[in-house]
């Protein structure tokens, strides 16, 4: 008797939990992504921009500017962590729960993708379609999927050669021409050249620079793996030749963007592989040792410039919003040029439309922008694939162990090459 | 902690009788036992229900998850589509290291697929629980013994070994990572160049130093409740009878706080188990230092379904090694220690 009267009420609540919980969690999959993305084109009205940490005041600025002009359509802020990884998996929930309240979403380069293989994202044709001709090609390839416009270009990144002009009378053209000048590092006693090698994203950023500098690709046209190359080999053995003859001092396995400008902002190196940020610092700093000798130059290639990894930004529309139209007008207002200047004097970001590049009064200012400008249309993005995360692990441990000398350089290609190949034939 | 309000104290009721055992036996009795017992299962509802919301329907949700493919691609369109049920496959490819093959079927994981990583990273995780925890209950002992001790600033010291506990973990990784930089304190203290996150064993051992200055306090603090629980009469009693400061020791000491030790090590077992903040920051999981859960994040990016099928091995990897500790090695938890704490880093 006891037994049957502790348990009624105690099944009773089990039973409600798991209904209550199996209501929170399911939702039922009425709409997929797409039949959403046929819905709500002419939607008008208010909407939410996510975006990561606005860490230089410029998002505030530019909406309230959008909102005084646009009463009823007004964009709310949401914002996210300044982590990368934070801000990719809160973008997967909200668009795994379908969130009508993520209109658009400021997305990794190397997230678009994925999320468009997963329709999360609107793809920007027809009536949604977006001018995309004073862009620089390659942030409008980084922003496509299978040649759809996902997301619009926000901002760009690339990566700069900074020498020591004082030491260097004429920058490197070239890789050789770069390790050549390797003597001069060890008559003075310092390192010769660093990137970032620690074992995380920065180095998938390094590892295809090499690579594709050297007349290589990650991935080719398809998607697919294509690594066992000569060129692929080439710009692989660039990298862990001049680690293991010492040109790449023994302590760039450690790191990271910060730890290699401290290295050469202490004059410890002769040339740095970073992004445009460290301009400002290595000129401002107090304690920085190369104020008056920062030389900059385009990554070095085979026979010219090099290629670089792209970073940056697009904005994207979630394919749940339920006010496209005002959305892609947003997006259509983040990148005029009017936007896109301001994004570059208050928040340093690298402008998407090449006109910008320029501009005499930007170029003042900010004075990276042409060596930048020849950065990034050179710029190969980061592998595109819907796998992206499998992909750059299986970039960053192999380029690891190979740089580090554990695995030859075929075998790291070729095990890079299975791994990539494995992570896009699903299961 | 010996007095924390745990879980127990929301049962009491549910033991029912005991208040009533003073009156006088009669008829009505099996009538009021009935009646208590309904209501304290009553009473008892509302936390079962929040227990099955907060953690029976995640785990039964991950448990179904883990039977279920990952969304593969389509070729055609280039989206992904939803996988179908699985099988056991998840956990087949995860214990045998099986990775899809582009040509369909399976082939052994390459170097650089996660896949490939399950055994070593089971192996690092048991390493550094089994040598974190005995380093930490050498320290721990140690530093119990000396905050048992009566001397002046007593209080002091038992709040200052408390500080590196109270520093969040991941602070504590970024504080450890400046100090194991190449040019960080580290090597210019000791004047020398290790890579200590560039090198396989300096980058375990930077994982070690830095979980043991971090959880050594919890484990000195949960042995000192134990040590504060022998009576001191025992030991005048033993030094009245001769015996040594190492028999009493060996005698007196370690018998009477087993069952507080025994709980703290079990709590730390478990806690190292599912290592995962200190060397993600630390070394990013590089030469050798990724653990199980910092695989399980990983595949979380890459397919949920085969993630579930992890962490549902991790779940039940956890789960026995606390089995053998409660069954076998009389770890008491629940019965003696009911305020020993929470295990919470």
């Amino acid at each position: 008797m006891k037994t049957r009267n502790f348990l009624l009420p105690v099944a009773t609540a089990g039973i409600l939990a798991i209904t209550l919980s199996a209501c929170g969690g399911g939702g039922g999959g009425t709409t997929s992504g797409s039949d959403a993305a046929s819905q709500g084109l002419d939607g008008r009205g208010p909407i939410t921009y996510v975006q990561g940490k606005d860490n230089s005041n410029v998002v505030r600025p530019l909406i309230e500017k959008w909102n005084a002009a646009h009463p009823n359509e007004k964009v709310t802020f949401k914002e996210q962590t300044d982590q990368a990884d934070q801000q990719h998996d809160d973008l997967v929930q909200h668009f795994q729960a379908k969130d009508a309240g993520y209109d658009v979403a400021s997305v990794d380069v190397v997230w678009t993708a994925e999320f468009a293989a997963k329709g999360w994202l609107q793809p920007l044709k027809d009536k949604m379609a977006l001018d995309t001709s004073a862009m620089l090609k390659p942030t409008v390839d980084a922003a496509s999927y299978k040649g759809t416009l996902y997301a619009a270009p926000e901002s760009s990144d690339g990566g700069i050669l900074y020498y020591r002009k004082d030491l260097v009378p004429t920058p490197p053209k070239t890789w050789d021409e770069m390790m050549s000048m390797c003597s001069i590092a060890k008559t003075n006693n310092i390192g010769c050249y660093s990137g970032q090698f620690k074992k995380y994203e920065g180095l998938t950023v390094n590892a295809s620079e090499a690579i594709n500098s050297a007349g290589g690709a990650v991935l080719d046209e398809n998607g697919k793996p294509n690594l066992l190359t000569a060129e692929a080999k080439a710009g692989m053995a660039n990298l862990t030749k001049a680690y293991a003859d010492g040109a790449i001092p023994k302590e760039a396995i450690t790191f990271q963007e910060e730890e290699s400008r401290q290295a050469f902002q202490d004059g410890k190196l002769l040339f740095l592989r970073n992004w445009p940020y460290v301009y400002n610092l290595a000129t401002t700093e107090g304690s920085s040792k190369v104020k008056d000798v920062l030389g900059m130059t385009a990554l070095p290639g085979k026979d010219g410039p090099g290629a670089s990894s792209l970073g940056g930004h697009s904005a994207a529309i979630s394919v749940y919003s339920k006010n496209k139209a005002t959305a892609v007008d947003f997006l259509k207002f983040l990148t005029t040029e009017e936007t896109q200047k301001f994004f570059a004097t208050q928040g340093s970001l690298a402008p998407v439309l090449g006109k910008l590049y320029d501009d005499k009064e930007l170029v003042a200012k900010l004075p990276y922008l042409p060596v930048l400008k020849t950065s990034i249309e050179n710029a190969v993005p980061r592998p595109v694939t819907p796998f992206y995360p499998a992909v750059t692990k299986a970039i960053q441990e192999n380029a690891y162990s190979a740089i580090k000398g554990e695995k030859t350089v075929d075998a790291a290609l070729s095990d890079m090459q299975k791994s990539i190949e494995s992570a896009s034939a699903g299961q | 902690m010996a007095t924390e309000v745990g879980p127990t104290s929301v049962k009491a009721p549910a033991s029912g009788g005991a208040p009533i055992h003073h009156a006088p036996k009669g008829v009505g009795e099996d009538n009021r036992i009935a009646t208590q017992g309904r209501w304290a299962a009553w009473l008892l509802a509302p936390t079962i229900l929040a227990l099955s919301v907060v953690i029976v329907y995640p785990i039964i949700t991950a448990i179904v998850m883990s039977f279920q493919k990952d969304a593969g691609l389509d070729p055609a369109t280039g989206l992904f589509v939803e996988g179908g049920p699985a099988g056991f496959s998840n956990y087949y490819n995860w214990i045998f290291q099986q990775c899809p093959a582009p040509s369909g079927g399976t082939v052994d994981c390459p170097p650089g697929t996660l896949g490939a990583q399950f055994w070593s990273a089971t192996g690092t995780t048991f390493f550094f629980t089994i040598v974190t925890v005995a380093l930490e209950t050498v320290l721990g002992f140690w530093m119990a013994v000396i905050m048992a001790r009566a001397f002046k600033g007593r209080s002091l010291v038992r709040a200052a070994v408390l500080v590196p506990w109270a520093i969040p973990t991941a602070v504590t990784a970024k504080l450890w990572l400046f100090i194991f930089a190449f040019e960080g304190i580290g090597n210019k203290l000791f004047n020398t160049t290790v890579l200590w996150t560039g090198s396989e064993w300096p980058a375990r051992w930077a994982v070690i130093i830095a979980d043991v200055w971090k959880t050594t306090p919890f484990m000195a603090l949960l042995i000192l409740a134990g040590l504060q629980m022998i009576p001191a009469e025992v030991y005048e009693a033993a030094k009245v009878d001769g015996a040594s400061a190492w028999q009493r020791f060996r005698m007196i000491t370690l018998p009477l706080v087993k069952p507080a030790l025994m709980v703290a090590i079990l709590f730390r077992t478990l806690d190292a188990l599912r290592m995962f903040d200190l060397p993600y920051i630390l070394t990013g999981g590089a030469n050798n230092t990724t653990t199980l859960s910092i695989l399980v994040i990983n595949q979380i990016r890459q397919g949920f379904n085969a993630a579930a099928a992890l962490s549902t091995i991790t779940f039940i990897i956890i789960f026995l090694v606390a089995f053998i500790f409660v069954r076998f090695l009389g770890a008491n938890v629940v019965e003696q220690q009911t305020g020993a704490g929470k295990g919470k880093k």
